[in-house]
């Protein structure tokens, strides 16, 4: 019974800070050794949320269980949690050793310990031999590793990581996800990680939480989230999309681009107002004659693995489509796509140009 | 290098008011004139100055700046950490410990003397609660707070300054890495702000030791300070070369407990 239970559990938690709403009536449930990454654009309350898990913030109203007992008034050095911090905020006055010790300095662990502890943790960040040297002598991504080795050295339940790869260059950037995943996998411990970066989200993470002002939009493994984003937000914001109106015509039909297309959706009200997301890899390309749309390509752009194709089909509508087909702007072509392809999304607050 | 000329004034200004005056009482300080006008060299001056009595007055000047400073940055370090945590109203508290710089210290010196008085606005304040009319002014203590008073800025804005130029993530990583709040202070606050108590103590104590009248007008003249003594000297004696002698051996012992206090200070960035 106690296994099901969810580690860390958010409940109808807000936030403001003098006044200005930052978190509004967040739910949701963090599992253990689960990856969970808060997904959102730059002011949307995921940093807050994780600060407050943290506790560097408090709620204004609402509760944190974490196994079951509420951590809301404990300080942030009673909680079995660590953070990595944007700005690393490592030491300046400690050399890398102290400043992976320190916490277990504060835990009066003896000498010894401490020493093996430092050392495993620098060759599992990849810098064994950097015991001596000053914080200052490092690179962004040595910093980077030694806040991570920090952190880690004392064994917290949850890792706390606030877009940590945020100043480092995309190369980089790369190997550093896939090694924080390895880390994860490694050490069995869960992870809760901040970032912008849709794609970040989607290369590590086993839960995303999409926020956007101050709600979670959508919460759901990374390919929910891509392949049944919930509003217009969550698919804009997770990968390139076309988001088009339409209408229901009863169940598995929707209307849009002036015909009907059969969809996997159901239970809408007929002639329901929709959005219609299609993912732009989602569309094929065929011979005119053969299209259930047709239009005219009014631009190619070669971006390494496909074709950045823009289409406008002959009702109007702008189409984004990547294809390993060439084509020549200017020409006719057909565009096909099956009712797997084809997603329904309820108008939410996104779309309405006014809400009451 | 063409721009080098326009540092002329500066080393004109340097030499005529700063080397030439030094060097003047160096001079003075080492030589004696003799009836018939001419300059001795001698050791005499400099040997009188560690009579006993001398002794007496520097040891009690090294004192009382020492507990200048103990006492300024017992109150200015907390208040430089509160100060530099709330940045919106911390101005108008930074101004109202300033704001009485604006002032000459003689004439605020001369306002605690009025409020130290038997008959002054504290005794009478005491007198409300049955008090007998305490002894204030003219004791050591009297010295001791006009000290504070007058130097305790000097503490506070270098400690502040640093204090605000500390990230609150560094706290906040020290909390989340375990420590509490007194432990955050002692292992990563107060190394952090080193510098900043290096400087204040740097600009406390070197004036306090030197610092003159107050005693005089605090104290009623039976607590002399080493300042007092050298003005004596000058203003009163007429003896320019026991009064250069005394500025002398002051420098060098103010040139070595600066020494010591860099040493401490391995960063060598205090704000000095």
């Amino acid at each position: 019974m106690e296994k099901k239970e969810p580690l860390i559990l958010f409940k109808n938690i807000f936030k403001d800070f003098d006044g200005v709403e930052v978190l509004n009536n967040i739910n949701f449930y963090i599992k253990k050794n689960e990856f969970l990454t808060l997904l959102g654009p730059s002011g949307c309350g995921k940093t807050t949320l994780l600060r407050l898990l943290g506790g560097f913030e408090t709620p204004s109203s609402g509760d944190i269980l974490f196994e079951g007992k509420s951590i809301v008034s404990l300080p942030p050095y009673k909680r079995r949690l660590n953070t990595v911090f944007q700005r690393y905020a490592l030491f300046p006055h400690l050399n890398v050793e102290e400043n992976i010790a320190f916490g277990l300095n504060i835990r009066k662990v003896d000498k010894k310990t401490i020493k093996k502890k430092v050392g495993d943790m620098l060759s599992l960040v990849g810098l064994s031999g950097y015991e001596k040297r000053s914080i200052d002598t490092l690179s962004g991504g040595q910093m980077q590793r030694i806040a991570i080795a920090r952190a880690l050295v004392n064994e917290p339940e949850v890792l706390l990581l606030d877009e940590p790869l945020g100043a480092l260059d995309l190369k980089f950037r790369k190997d550093m996800q896939l090694e924080l995943k390895r880390m994860q996998q490694q050490l069995g411990i869960t992870f809760v990680y901040v970032t912008h970066d849709q794609e970040e989200a989607m290369t590590m993470s086993d839960t995303i939480a999409v926020i956007d002002k101050g709600m979670i939009q959508q919460i759901g493994t990374p390919e929910d989230i891509y392949n049944e984003p919930k509003n217009s937000f969550v698919a804009d914001f997770i990968g390139e999309s076309n988001i088009l109106d339409g209408r229901m015509k009863g169940d598995y039909r929707a209307y849009f681009c002036g015909r009907e297309f059969e969809c996997l959706d159901r239970g809408f009200g007929d002639n329901e107002s929709i959005k219609v997301v299609i993912r732009p890899e989602d569309v094929d390309i065929v011979p005119e004659t053969e299209g259930m749309l047709r239009g005219t390509v009014h631009s190619v752009i070669f971006m390494g693995v496909h074709y950045d194709t823009r289409v406008l089909t002959d009702d109007g509508t702008e189409l984004i489509i990547h294809t390993t087909q060439k084509t020549t702007p200017g020409s006719r072509i057909g565009i096909s796509m099956g009712p797997d392809d084809i997603h329904i999304m309820e108008r939410s607050i996104y779309d309405a140009p006014v809400i009451a | 290098m063409q721009k080098k000329h326009l540092t002329l004034p500066y080393v004109v200004w340097m030499c005529l008011f700063t080397i030439v005056p030094l060097l003047l009482v160096f001079l003075y300080g080492f030589t004696t004139t003799n009836a018939s006008g001419d300059m001795l060299l001698t050791m005499d001056n400099i040997i009188k100055v560690f009579s006993a009595e001398n002794l007496k007055v520097l040891g009690r000047s090294l004192l009382y700046a020492a507990i200048t400073t103990i006492i300024c940055l017992i109150l200015a370090y907390p208040a430089a950490l509160i100060l530099a945590k709330k940045k919106g109203s911390a101005s108008f508290i930074s101004m109202l410990f300033i704001l009485p710089m604006w002032m000459n210290f003689l004439l605020r010196t001369y306002a605690w003397r009025a409020l130290l008085e038997t008959t002054g606005p504290i005794n009478m304040f005491l007198g409300l609660f049955g008090i007998e009319p305490q002894q204030f002014l003219f004791t050591e203590s009297a010295v001791i707070l006009g000290l504070v008073y007058n130097f305790f800025p000097f503490m506070l804005m270098p400690i502040q300054n640093i204090c605000e130029k500390i990230p609150y993530s560094y706290t906040e990583a020290a909390e989340d890495l375990g420590a509490n709040k007194l432990q955050t202070l002692l292992r990563v606050t107060l190394p952090l702000t080193k510098p900043g108590i290096i400087t204040g103590i740097t600009m406390v104590f070197m004036p306090t030791v030197t610092t003159f009248i107050i005693s005089r007008l605090l104290g009623g003249g039976q607590f002399m300070m080493y300042g007092d003594l050298i003005e004596n000297q000058f203003m009163l004696l007429r003896d320019w070369n026991f009064g250069s002698a005394l500025a002398v051996v002051m420098m060098v012992l103010l040139i070595i407990s600066m020494a010591i206090l860099r040493k401490y200070d391995k960063d060598g960035d205090a704000a000095l």
